[in-house]
Formats: structure tokens, C-alpha cells, sequence
């Protein structure tokens, strides 16, 4: 679903991304983890081709409306410009589809995204008027109603109070199970390590680590690309990581 | 500068009568001695000066009277000197009599009055009995009376020959900006005495006023006479264009701004051109 | 939002109708539009046909374009406070209009006064563009437009000053606060096909401004390709706002004002805020020019001067609004 080979981004002569390979396959959830300025969000606008960069992207290389039916994104920043409904809001995820986003197709993906991200409540309220979790919640509703096989998500879960932080994970992992891929950067690596069924470690624009979390989540990784010590514990419900 | 001629006409005639009387006084009181270095500084008393003053006695015009476009002494104008209408050029030509005309700059005429000038202010003429007083003052100012009667003499002939009772039909003044001019203007008085009716009276306008075209047109004048066009463009003489205009009143006679500025003997050249 | 657009599509239709009807020469309705449609001898049909119907036709064109370029330069630069009048735009295009007017190119060629025209209207959005962009906050776009404006509101006044005719230099009003007093049907031909191509390019910019209410990176996710949108804003605001000043003068505040009203009844969307915009920049600069023959029918009151009573004090709110850091 998303191949990168070589993937490389300079800004104003500064190397930003270094050759960075990372593929995501259908059923993955792919955490994007590391330290801040390490690339990640960089990573997925070259991916995607917002930006420019050298090296190879089976997104970047298709059409833009093949791109935008292949792939959804979700930015970091929360951009909401007016005062728009919730539910307009989510509409505009049908806009790569055709027809006038209002088809009875349209009218299913944006029902089954305010369903999946319980916004039922929200559906006419204005989107500006939300507090800042639940815009992200309606943000990601909106990729969600592009009904694409990918999803790339810049920390959708970023001012999200525990209880959504945990439903929003797991809707991704339900997503994956269904048979679509995502890459979602995340900082919390307990999360990460729970959710995630690959990490992705970028360290100062390079791939420092790729694989299962347990084996990219260990104390020398960690101690490099974070500079922390972390303790691990392993609980029933899953690994919890503690930064000392 | 038709705009300004036309700001002059908003002034009430009646304050000619007036001036008029207050400059016998002046004329009684100084006609002992003609002045000698006499300065025009209005392209009105510049004409009426060219014509009476005798040689050697005007010193200076003011730097429209060279103007073709505004003044029909252009050619006689380049053999004075020039001034701008500025107090400290004029103190300096050493003169005894300024001529200014009544829209000259108040400072200006102060200060040469503070200096000692002698500066006389002549109403702009707007009627020919406004004409033949403002021969007849100048002639007193500059000590030429018999010059003065003559030129006046010369005028009256013409008035008759000029005069022709023939109905022309209804004609329309129209400038640049919309204006038309009615019966208490120069550019009126014009037009009557050429043998015109002049629409503004139907429209009860008698000085110089915006006219919306469509009130133009709904008059329906048989002639249509327009300002003279400036080089240039402007937004304002525009128009003077308007296709309406050329629907009413196909034939359109363009005035010569030069023998309609001023109230002196040239308005019969004015008005002769209308026939 | 179907019973507004009927609504606002009405109160055109009628306002065009009594600008048809406004004027000092006194023509009755019916028999104003007899002679309008049937013709006929006299002078009524040439009042109605070279004076009014180029003057309303004007009004609807250039208070549409405007309504419309308002809403359109909002959506893409995501800013309540964008407006060609108001930054610079049309002030651009007075410009070029001017200079077309006095170096006689305008008279050489008649296409040369709308082609001049939206030539500087596309320097000046294409200056703001670069400047502000979508990303750029309010100060950036309010300080680019003063710039702008000041630049073009001196050339202006240069060009005419220049002049060697007398009535050129006082025109300096009519380029800064417009009106459309006087314009005959060469006006309309000349102004209105440009116009309807621009208003065609910014119709097709409706869901790539939608898309920009996400931002530009999720808009280019989308499928939205940045470039092409910018140039085809560009040339639909250059396209309209250039010939309608070219005609016209500079309108201001129609483009703020319409949008403004109209954003809640169209639920904040860009798209449909466009035709929505339209309409309601054609209400408001027919309302206004019936206005200025009522008040003053003597004179040519300035249609700019009532649209920035009614603006200026809506402008001064948005901007203590975005000041106190709520978005509109």
C-alpha cells in the first residue's frame, strides 16, 4: 500500500529526511515513533508528495485524485478555517470522489465515520465551537469518510483525554484488522508498543529501527534516539512504558 | 479651465452693478494721471487691456494670454512679457496699476496692496451690458477713454450685425462632467444672441450646473454645442461621447473654447461661428 | 439554502428593476419598460436603452464580480478580511486602467482599457498572493494590502496628475471611490465578457476552496493541486475585478460586507458561499447606486463612499474580533 525506497527531503540545504525505506501492507498498523524534529511529519507529507523530495513513493507517483481515493491524511496542525457543521466537516473528506459529495454513496461514508468516531451528538454543531478533542475526533472522522485503503495520521492522538486516546487506537487496530493499512506517528510509546503491530524508529531524518515493537522499543534504541532510560513492565493488558 | 469660468458664473450679477459703481469713484479720484506700468494679471483684463492700453503702458499679461486654446490674443500676447499671478514677480515689474480679475488669489492681492500696488478687481463679464462696462472701466483705468469708445463703437456694430431675430431652434450647451449653462452665463448670452433657445431655460437653469444626460435627452435639442476637447483624456469629457448623445443630436458643432472664456468684443466671433 | 438563493436571486430582479426605473427624467413604470423592450420614436428609448439599462446592467455585473471575488479571495487565503477593494486589487487595476486611459492606448485600441486594467489587477492579487498566501496570517495580508494600495493610489494619482488634461487630475476621486453614472453600452460590452470568463474560472475553484478549510496540506491530500487553483484564483480575480474597475472605478467593501452576511446562511461553506456572494454583491452595489441618484440626484455622489459607510465599521469589527484571536 505504501512503498518508500530512498525516500530523501532537504530544506534549505539541511538534510531533513536520509534515505528513508519503510513499507506499510494492508492489516498493519504502523506506529511512526521518534523524538521531536526526527522527520515524521516530514516523512509523511514527502510520502504523500505534498513536498518535494528525492527517492521513490508509490503515492507521490500516481495522479492526484488516484492519490487521494489511495490514501487519506490526517496534518498535525488542526486546521478548521469556518465555522462549518460537524457533519460538512466530514464531507469534506468525499471531496476526491466523485459527484457532488451529497450521492447516496457520500451520504453512507460520512454516516459510517460519525458512527465510527461517535459523533452522532456533534453532527450539527460547529466544528469551531468544539473543544479542541473533539475537533480532532471530527478531523479524523473526515479521513475516515474519504474511505480510503490507507490511512496517514500525524498524532491523531495528540489532546485526546485517555478514554478517546484508547478508542481511537482501537478503531485503527479494528481498521486494520479489516484489511486497511495505517502509518500514525505517535509519541506515547506505551500506546505505540500496546496498539502497533510494527514501529518505526527515525531518528535525525534516518530509519534507525523497523519492526515488532518489542524489538524496537529496547533500552539502547530508546537511550539513542530519545537520550532516556525507560522502563518496561509488562502487565496483562499489555507492555506499559515508564521514561526515567 | 472652463470649470473655473463656470465656478464664476455662481456669483450673483447683481455684485457687477456695484463693483462698476465703486470703480467710478476710483477711476474720479485717479484721472489726473494715467499709470505707466500697468501689470494684467486675469486672461480676461489681459484682452480688454491688449486692446485699450496704449504702447509701451502694459508691462505685463498673465502667462494664459499666450495660451491658443483660452485666449483669442494669443499672438499679440507674445509680445509681452509674461507673469504667474505671483505677488513678488509682479512687485518686481515696478508697476502703478495691477489689473486682477475677481478670482485672483486673496493673498496675493493683499500683499501687493501691502506693498503699495494699486490693484483694481474686475468682475468677470457675463452679459453684453457687462461687456460694454468693462470696455468702459478699463478705458477709464488706463486713462484711454477714446480708445475705449472706439473699441466699443467697433463692438455695437457688430451686436447689430450679429443680430439676425432668426429662430435657430432649441440648442443645448453641454461640457465635460455633464455641465450646461443657462441664460445668466456668458456661453448663454452666446447662444441667444446667435438665435438659439436654450434648453436649460425649460429646465429652469439659468447659471452653470450639472445636467443628468437623461434630462438631456428627454429635452431633445435640435443642436448640441460641446466644450472643446483638451489633449489628454479625462473620465469627464467622456461623455461628451456617450452614444446617447450622438442618437439625439446627430449634428454636434464643437466650440472654440478661446472666444467663449471671456466677456470682451470676441464673443461676436462666438457667436457668428453659431450661425 | 435552496429559499436563499431564491430569495436573493428576487430581491436582485426587483432592485434591477427600480435601478431600471431611478433616474431624474421622470419616466413612468410601464411606460419606461414599453419603450426598454418595444422601442419606439422619442427620446424615452434612448433614456432607457443607452443611460439606464447599461447603468443597471453594470451594477449587477460589477456588484457581482465583486460579491464574488470577495468570497473567492477569502476562501483561498482563509481570511474574513480579504477583499480586492480594501487590499489593493482593484487599486491595481485603477491603475492600469488610468495609464491605459492616458497614454492613448486606450484609444488606439478599445480592448486595451479592460486588458491594462486586469493586467495590474493581476499584479496586485499575484503580490498578495505571494505575500500572504494561505498560511499567512491577517497583519501579513492587511500589511501587504496598505503597501499595495498606497503604491497604486499614488501612481494613480501621478498618471493623472501628468496629464496635460485639466479635468484628468480631478478624477483622482472617481478611480478611488467609483461610481456608474453616465456608462453607455460599449461600457457593458467591453467589461462584461472578461468578466463572465473570470466568474467561469472561479466557479470551477469551489471545492478546492472547501478543501482549504482544512488547510493546504490536507487540501493537496485531497487532490487538490495547490498551483492550479492559485492561478486560476489569479486570473478569475484579475479577470473580473480588472475590467470592472476599468469601467466602474474602485468599489470597496462590497466584497467584505457580502460575504460576511452571507456566511452563516450558507453554512460557512466556500463553495456555496461563491454563487450565494454573488448575488448579494449585485443586491448591495444596485441598492447602493439607486441609492446615490436618491440622495443626491444632482450630483455624482460616489457609489464607494456608501459602500465604506456600511463597511468600514464592519471591517473595524472583524478586525477586533481577529484581534482577540476567534476565528470568524
Amino acid at each position: 500500500m505504501l512503498e518508500l525506497q530512498g525516500l530523501s527531503v532537504t530544506r534549505r540545504n539541511r538534510p531533513v529526511l536520509d534515505r528513508v525505506s519503510l513499507s506499510v501492507a494492508a492489516g498493519e498498523l504502523v506506529g511512526l515513533i521518534g523524538p521531536n524534529g526526527a522527520g515524521k511529519s516530514t516523512l509523511m507529507e514527502a510520502a504523500l508528495g505534498l513536498i518535494p523530495f528525492s527517492g521513490a513513493s508509490n503515492l507521490a507517483a500516481m495522479a492526484a485524485t488516484d492519490r487521494a481515493r489511495a490514501a487519506a491524511y490526517l496534518p498535525q496542525s488542526r486546521e478548521i478555517a469556518w465555522p462549518v457543521s460537524v457533519e460538512d466537516l466530514i464531507a469534506l473528506g468525499r471531496i476526491p470522489w466523485p459527484g457532488g459529495g451529497r450521492g447516496p454513496a457520500d451520504r453512507a461514508a460520512i454516516d459510517a465515520a460519525i458512527a465510527r468516531m461517535h459523533l452522532q451528538d456533534f453532527r450539527t454543531r460547529t466544528a469551531l465551537r468544539l473543544s479542541g478533542g473533539e475537533q480532532t475526533r471530527a478531523l479524523i472522522a473526515r479521513a475516515l469518510a474519504q474511505e480510503t485503503p490507507l490511512l496517514i495520521a500525524d498524532e491523531p492522538i495528540a489532546g485526546l483525554d485517555p478514554a478517546q486516546q484508547l478508542a481511537c487506537l482501537r478503531l485503527f487496530r479494528a481498521l486494520a484488522t479489516e484489511g486497511r493499512g495505517l502509518l500514525v506517528s505517535i509519541h506515547d510509546l506505551g500506546m505505540a508498543a500496546r496498539f502497533c503491530t510494527r514501529l518505526v524508529l527515525l531518528d535525525k531524518g534516518q530509519v534507525l529501527a523497523d519492526g515488532a515493537p518489542d524489538q524496537v522499543l529496547t533500552d539502547d534504541l530508546l537511550r539513542r534516539a530519545f537520550g532516556i532510560t525507560a522502563r518496561r513492565i509488562d502487565t496483562p493488558d499489555g507492555p506499559a512504558i515508564l521514561p526515567i | 479651465m472652463r470649470a473655473f469660468v463656470r465656478r464664476s458664473d455662481r456669483i450673483r450679477r447683481w455684485l457687477t452693478a456695484a463693483l462698476i459703481a465703486a470703480a467710478g469713484s476710483a477711476i474720479a479720484s485717479s484721472a489726473g494721471a494715467a499709470p505707466q506700468r500697468v501689470v494684467s494679471m486675469n486672461l480676461c483684463t489681459d484682452q480688454i487691456a491688449m486692446l485699450l492700453a496704449a504702447p509701451g503702458q502694459l508691462v505685463s499679461v498673465s502667462d494664459l494670454a499666450r495660451d491658443p486654446r483660452m485666449s483669442p490674443m494669443a499672438d499679440r500676447a507674445q509680445d509681452y512679457p509674461i507673469n504667474h499671478g505671483r505677488a513678488e514677480e509682479i512687485y518686481l515689474m515696478r508697476p502703478d496699476l495691477v489689473i486682477a480679475g475677481q478670482y485672483a488669489s486673496g493673498p496675493t492681492v493683499a500683499m501687493l496692496r501691502r506693498l503699495g500696488v494699486r490693484v483694481e478687481v474686475l468682475p468677470p463679464a457675463e452679459d453684453i451690458d457687462a461687456i460694454r462696462a468693462e470696455i468702459m472701466r478699463m478705458g477709464g483705468l488706463l486713462g484711454r477713454e477714446d480708445k475705449a469708445a472706439e473699441v466699443l463703437a467697433r463692438f455695437e456694430r457688430g451686436l447689430i450685425l450679429a443680430d439676425s431675430n432668426a429662430d435657430r431652434g432649441r440648442a443645448a450647451l453641454y461640457y465635460a462632467n455633464g455641465y450646461t449653462s443657462g441664460r445668466d452665463t456668458l456661453a448663454g448670452t452666446i447662444l441667444t444672441a446667435a438665435g438659439y433657445r436654450n434648453v436649460a431655460d425649460d429646465l429652469g437653469i439659468t447659471d452653470t450646473r450639472s445636467l443628468p444626460l437623461e434630462m438631456l435627452v428627454m429635452a431633445r435639442p435640435d443642436r448640441l454645442i460641446t466644450g472643446a476637447k483638451w489633449p489628454g483624456q479625462s473620465r469627464g469629457e467622456a461623455i461628451l461621447d456617450h452614444p446617447a448623445l450622438a442618437r439625439i443630436a446627430p449634428e454636434t458643432a464643437e466650440v472654440t473654447d478661446r472666444d467663449w472664456v471671456c466677456g470682451t468684443p470676441f464673443v461676436l466671433r462666438a457667436i457668428e461661428a453659431l450661425k | 439554502m435552496k429559499p436563499l438563493f431564491a430569495t436573493l436571486a428576487l430581491l436582485v430582479a426587483a432592485l434591477f428593476a427600480i435601478s431600471l426605473m431611478t433616474g431624474p427624467a421622470g419616466i413612468g413604470a410601464l411606460d419606461g419598460l414599453r419603450s426598454l423592450i418595444l422601442g419606439g420614436d422619442g427620446p424615452m428609448p434612448i433614456v432607457m436603452r443607452e443611460i439606464r439599462l447599461p447603468r443597471a446592467l453594470l451594477g449587477l455585473a460589477v456588484g457581482a464580480g465583486l460579491g464574488l471575488t470577495g468570497a473567492a479571495m477569502q476562501g483561498y487565503l482563509r481570511n474574513p478580511l480579504a477583499e480586492p477593494g480594501l487590499i489593493g486589487v482593484s487599486g491595481m487595476a485603477a491603475l492600469g486602467a488610468v495609464i491605459a486611459i492616458q497614454t492613448g492606448l486606450s484609444l488606439g485600441t478599445a480592448l486595451a482599457l479592460p486588458a491594462t486594467a486586469l493586467t495590474g489587477a493581476a499584479i496586485g492579487v499575484g503580490l498578495l498572493v505571494a505575500l500572504a498566501g494561505p498560511r499567512g496570517g491577517s497583519v501579513t495580508l492587511i500589511l501587504a494590502g496598505i503597501a499595495i494600495s498606497a503604491l497604486a493610489g499614488a501612481g494613480t494619482a501621478l498618471v493623472l496628475n501628468l496629464s496635460p488634461n485639466p479635468y484628468a487630475a480631478n478624477e483622482i476621486v472617481f478611480w478611488l471611490m467609483g461610481s456608474l453614472a453616465d456608462r453607455s453600452m460599449v461600457h457593458v460590452w467591453l467589461a462584461l465578457p472578461p468578466m463572465l470568463l473570470g466568474a467561469a474560472l472561479i466557479w470551477t475553484t469551489g471545492r478546492g476552496l472547501d478543501a482549504l478549510t482544512l488547510g493546504e496540506s490536507a487540501a493537496s491530500a485531497m487532490g487538490v493541486s495547490a498551483t492550479g487553483l492559485r492561478w486560476r484564483l489569479i486570473a478569475g480575480v484579475a479577470l473580473i475585478v480588472g475590467p470592472a474597475t476599468a469601467v466602474a472605478g474602485v468599489i470597496g467593501f462590497v466584497g467584505l460586507v457580502v460575504p460576511h452576511i452571507l456566511r452563516p446562511w450558507v453554512a460557512a461553506r466556500p463553495s456555496a458561499l461563491l454563487p450565494a456572494s454573488a448575488l448579494g454583491g449585485a443586491a448591495l452595489l444596485l441598492a447602493a447606486d439607486i441609492a446615490v441618484r436618491l440622495i443626491l440626484p444632482e450630483r455624482d455622489l460616489k457609489l464607494g463612499v456608501l459602500t465604506a459607510l456600511v463597511g468600514a465599521p464592519l471591517f473595524l469589527h472583524l478586525i477586533w474580533k481577529t484581534r482577540s484571536g476567534g476565528r470568524v
